[in-house]
C-alpha cells in the first residue's frame, strides 16, 4: 500500500482515489469474498468517503490529548472470579456445526 | 387507548379498567393490520408476548405492579432476548436466536413490561434510512413513500403508527434521534454509559447508547427509569446513584438559558425544518427561557471524525462474525479462510462491508497516525466545545435533521449524502452526551420536522423537563398519522 502522505495532493488537500490493489488488499484483511466489479464499486465508494474524511488532515492537533472514550474513566477492575455459568448446549444449538461439543471447522493442521 | 399516555395505561392496568392481555392482544392485532404495510417488525411472537401478559395480569392482580407492569414495548432488533430471533437486521443472524437477555431486555422483563417484538433496523444500525436492513426497508408512517430514518427505524414508525406503547432504540450517530425527527415522535440518547451495553449487538462500542423512544417526553422518563442502572457486565457502564428521571417534568422553565450554535443554523438546513425550528424557539421565549448565541467552531469535522472512528470500531466488532460458532456460515468453501470470506461476503449487506472496509484500512499499518488518532485527537476538540458553551448555557437546540423525511430510494448510491443526514447529531455522540429530539412541527411536504436538544452529561432529567414544558404547551407531539 502507498504510504498515507502519498495519498494526498498537497495542495488542494484533496484525497487520491485508492488504487484496486489496495482495495483487494484492504478486502483480504477484512476477510471479505469480493468480484472484481465488487472490488472496482468499493473502489470508487471508497475514495468518495475519504474525500470526506480528508477534511481533518489539515486539523492541527499539536498536544491534543485522543479521546478513546466519552467519560475518559479508567476501565473499572473485577475481582478474578467465575461469573458465568457453563451453558455450552444452548450455545452449541445455534451453532453452524458442531460434534460430541466441538465447533466443527475445515481442518487447519495436515 | 392507543393514543394513551404510559401513565394513562398504568393507572387504566392497576386499575383493572383493561388486562395487559387485552392490551397486548390490541397492538399485536394492529401489527398483523398494519405491519404488510409498513414492514416496522422483522419479528413477532404472540405465544410469547402473550405469556409475559399473563404473568403481568397476575402480577397486577397481586398489588405488586410498577409503572410498566403490564405495558406492551417493542425492541430493537440489536437487542438480545432470550429465546427470541434477533437479527440486528442482517442475514448473518437470520438463524440466531439468543441464548440470553441484553440487560436493557431484563430491566424491561423484571418492570413486567411486555415484549411485543423485534422492530426493524439499518444492518448492524449503519443507516440513515433503515434501507440497508436485509428484511426489507420500513415504510414511513405518515407517507409510505419515504423512509423512517435509521438505524431505528422500525421502532419510530412503530411508535408513529401506534403499534407498540413505546419502544427502545439505539444511538450510534443519531441513529434513535434522527428517525424520531423523522416519524415526529420523541427519542432520548442518554450520556454515554447510562444504560448498559450488554447484550446490545456492538457497532461502536465508544459511541453505543440505548434509550428509549415514545409518543412523549413524559413517556421516554418512565421508560429510562427502567432501562438505565449501572450493570458490571459492561465495562463501560457508569456506577451512580439510581435516579427519578421523572421528578424534574413539572418545573417552570424560567430563567433557563438556551443556547443556539451558529453552526447549526448555517447553509444546510432546509428553509422549511429553520422555520418549525424558529418557531419552537419562541414558543420557548414564551415560556420564560432566554437565548444564547453560542458557537461549536469544530463541530463541522464531525461528519469526517465519525467515519473514521465508527469503521474502525465496527470493523474490529464485526470480526467475531465468522461463521463458526454462530450465524450464517457460507454452504460451499473450500478451506477456514474460504469459509470466513464466503460466509462473510454472504452474510453481511453492502453497507456493511463498505463500514468493515473503511475501518479496515484506517487502522491498517501505516495509517492509524494519520486517521483513527488524528480523528480521536479532533474527537476531543469537539467534546471541548460543547464544555466551553455549556459554561454559557443549560441546553443547547437545533435542528435534529437538515431535512424532513427523504423519499425511499432517493439517496441511493451514494453513501457520502446519506452520511450528511446525520450531521446535527453525531457531535453529540462523539462527546458523549445527552441528545433528544421531539417533535415541532411539519415542514413543506406535511412530513414532521424534530427539534433537537442536547444536555449536558447526566442532565437527562433536566432536559426531560424542558420537552415536557413545551409539550404541554404544544400538541405536535400528540398527532398521528391519517388513516392508521
Amino acid at each position: 500500500m502507498i504510504p498515507y502522505r502519498a495519498s494526498f495532493d498537497n495542495a488542494s488537500n484533496q484525497f487520491m482515489s485508492l488504487s484496486l490493489a489496495d482495495v483487494e488488499k484492504v478486502a483480504r484483511l477484512a476477510r471479505l469474498a469480493m468480484n472484481d466489479q465488487e472490488l472496482h464499486a468499493a473502489q470508487t465508494q471508497m475514495s468518495n468517503i475519504f474525500g470526506l474524511i480528508a477534511e481533518m488532515q489539515a486539523v492541527d492537533t499539536k498536544g491534543i490529548e485522543p479521546m478513546s472514550h466519552a467519560q475518559d474513566l479508567a476501565q473499572r477492575l473485577r475481582e478474578d472470579v467465575v461469573t458465568e455459568t457453563n451453558q455450552r448446549e444452548a450455545f452449541q444449538a445455534i451453532a453452524p456445526q458442531v460434534e460430541r461439543g466441538l465447533y466443527l471447522v475445515p481442518q487447519v493442521i495436515e | 387507548m392507543i393514543h394513551s399516555s404510559l401513565a394513562q395505561l398504568g393507572a387504566a392496568l392497576r386499575a383493572k379498567k383493561i388486562s395487559s392481555v387485552e392490551l397486548t392482544q390490541t397492538y399485536l392485532d394492529r401489527i398483523a393490520r398494519l405491519n404488510p404495510t409498513l414492514n416496522a417488525f422483522i419479528t413477532v411472537n404472540p405465544e410469547m408476548s402473550l405469556v409475559q401478559a399473563r404473568e403481568a395480569d397476575a402480577r397486577l392482580a397481586s398489588g405488586r405492579a410498577d409503572a410498566l407492569t403490564g405495558i406492551p414495548v417493542a425492541q430493537k432488533d440489536i437487542f438480545c432476548a432470550k429465546g427470541w430471533l434477533t437479527t440486528c437486521g442482517s442475514k448473518m443472524l437470520h438463524n440466531f436466536v439468543s441464548p440470553y437477555d441484553a440487560h436493557v431486555i431484563e430491566q424491561f422483563n423484571k418492570a413486567g413490561a411486555i415484549n411485543l417484538g423485534k422492530t426493524n433496523m439499518d444492518e448492524f444500525a449503519m443507516g440513515s434510512s433503515n434501507e440497508t436492513s436485509y428484511y426489507g426497508s420500513v415504510k414511513n408512517p405518515w407517507d409510505t413513500a419515504r423512509v423512517p430514518g435509521g438505524s431505528s427505524g422500525g421502532t419510530a414508525a412503530a411508535v408513529a403508527a401506534r403499534l407498540c406503547a413505546a419502544a427502545t432504540g439505539t444511538d450510534t450517530g443519531g441513529s434513535i434521534r434522527q428517525p424520531a425527527s423523522l416519524c415526529g415522535i420523541s427519542g432520548l440518547k442518554p450520556t454515554y454509559g447510562v444504560c448498559s451495553r450488554y447484550g446490545m449487538i456492538a457497532f461502536a462500542s465508544s459511541l453505543d447508547q440505548a434509550g428509549p423512544m415514545g409518543r412523549s417526553a413524559e413517556d421516554l422518563a418512565l421508560l429510562l427509569n427502567t432501562m438505565a442502572g449501572f450493570d458490571e457486565r459492561d465495562s463501560t457502564s457508569l456506577q451512580r446513584d439510581k435516579e427519578d428521571y421523572t421528578r424534574d417534568l413539572n418545573k417552570p422553565l424560567t430563567g433557563l438559558r438556551i443556547g443556539l450554535p451558529k453552526e447549526f443554523f448555517a447553509a444546510g438546513m432546509g428553509s422549511d425544518v429553520a422555520q418549525a425550528v424558529d418557531a419552537a424557539i419562541a414558543e420557548y421565549k414564551k415560556l420564560g427561557a432566554t437565548i444564547i448565541d453560542i458557537s461549536l467552531p469544530n463541530s463541522r469535522l464531525s461528519v469526517p471524525v465519525y467515519y473514521v472512528l465508527a469503521p474502525a470500531e465496527a470493523s474490529s466488532n464485526l470480526s467475531r462474525f465468522d461463521g463458526v460458532r454462530y450465524g450464517h456460515r457460507a454452504p460451499e468453501y473450500s478451506d477456514l479462510a474460504d469459509m470466513y470470506e464466503k460466509s462473510r461476503a454472504q452474510g453481511f449487506g453492502a453497507e456493511v462491508k463498505r463500514r468493515i472496509m473503511i475501518g479496515t484500512y484506517v487502522l491498517s499499518h501505516g495509517y492509524y497516525d494519520a486517521y483513527y488518532l488524528q480523528a480521536q485527537k479532533i474527537r476531543r476538540l469537539i467534546a471541548q466545545d460543547f464544555t466551553e458553551a455549556y459554561k454559557q448555557c443549560d441546553v443547547i437546540m437545533g435542528p435534529t435533521s437538515p431535512s424532513t423525511a427523504f423519499k425511499l430510494g432517493e439517496k441511493g448510491d451514494d453513501p457520502v449524502q446519506m452520511y450528511l443526514s446525520d450531521i446535527y447529531t453525531i457531535a453529540v455522540n462523539l462527546a458523549g452526551l445527552p441528545g433528544m429530539s421531539i417533535p415541532c412541527g411539519f415542514g413543506a411536504n406535511t412530513m414532521p420536522v424534530g427539534l433537537q436538544i442536547i444536555g449536558n452529561y447526566f442532565d437527562e432529567a433536566r432536559m426531560l423537563n424542558v420537552a415536557h414544558q413545551y409539550q404541554l404547551a404544544t400538541d405536535w407531539h400528540s398527532r398521528a398519522p391519517q388513516g392508521l
